[in-house]
């Protein structure tokens, strides 16, 4: 069994890799690689896989789920330019699949238990593009 | 390894009318969607790819290569138009959204490799919604491309 606990963050970026000219950027990035930032109101999507508990009958606590979310999510995504604010997005690009992978290595261990894993992470950066992340080895998708 | 997903949108008329099958038939079988002059949707298509982040970028799938695939093969060619009468594939079979699904995936695979010349992304699969409460999906591995 699958749940799924949304939340919600608002922050900047920059897409640009320092290794690369502008134009190079430019090319690979477009509109994503101006130097001054922009910004999305990114929703995340946090989906964990497990058996319900057979005295409780869930899977997990989806407060403890919220409270984790907002700890490490909310608490360092939220209104922040990802790439000066946000380590490792000093070192990585902010990309959306960065974003997801970075939210699966911060929940990982608050949500893993031996009832239930990690399963997925769905990063939204606008409503017409998101990602899924199922961690390593490759997704069973 | 990640995937990928954007969603396109288009406007489309059609009408579910299978020829082997009666007038009479045909009206229990479809409905409304019989209706003779057909009628429309607003097509939400989302289509996904899958694969690693690229070392140099950070992302699996770069997005203007697959806007430009899934707008020229998919989003201009059915936009504004009536699917039994301008696109050659329901000159053949009915346009329901399951054939939908099927052409359209169809399409992205034959083209995929001129669009993405590498090992990744590959095209994983598309689901496309006739109305906000209905929606087909395909795994790009259950149909053969156009193409190969």
């Amino acid at each position: 069994m699958v749940i799924t606990r949304k939340v919600e963050f608002s922050a900047s970026h920059i897409c640009r890799n320092p290794e690369l000219s502008d134009r190079e950027n430019s090319a690979l990035f477009g509109p994503e690689a101006n130097p001054l930032g922009h910004g999305h109101n990114y929703v995340v999507e946090v989906s964990v896989a497990g058996q319900p508990d057979p005295i409780t009958g869930i899977v997990m606590d989806l407060k403890d789920l919220k409270e984790i979310l907002n700890r490490e999510v909310a608490g360092p995504y939220d209104h922040r330019f990802l790439n000066y604010e946000t380590p490792p997005f000093d070192r990585i690009i902010p990309t959306a699949e960065n974003i997801a992978r970075d939210i699966w290595t911060r929940i990982e261990p608050s949500v893993e238990a031996p009832n239930r894993k990690l399963h997925a992470v769905r990063v939204y950066e606008t409503p017409d593009m998101f990602v899924d992340y199922f961690g390593e080895p490759p997704c069973s998708a | 390894m990640f995937r990928v997903t954007r969603r396109y949108q288009f406007a489309a008329s059609h009408r579910l009318h299978a020829p082997q099958l009666s007038d009479e038939e045909n009206r229990l079988i479809y409905g409304k969607c019989n209706n003779p002059y057909g009628h429309g949707h607003n097509y939400v298509l989302e289509v996904s790819a899958r694969g690693p982040a690229d070392p140099a970028t950070g992302r699996a799938v770069d997005p203007d290569a697959l806007d430009d695939l899934v707008m020229q093969h998919v989003v201009m060619p059915f936009d504004r138009c009536n699917l039994n009468d301008e696109v050659v594939a329901f000159l053949f079979s009915v346009p329901t959204s399951e054939n939908l699904a099927v052409e359209i995936c169809r399409r992205l695979k034959g083209d995929w490799r001129a669009a993405f010349p590498g090992e990744w992304p590959k095209l994983d699969r598309i689901r496309i919604a006739e109305t906000p409460r209905n929606f087909f999906e395909i795994t790009a591995d259950e149909i053969e491309s156009s193409q190969g």
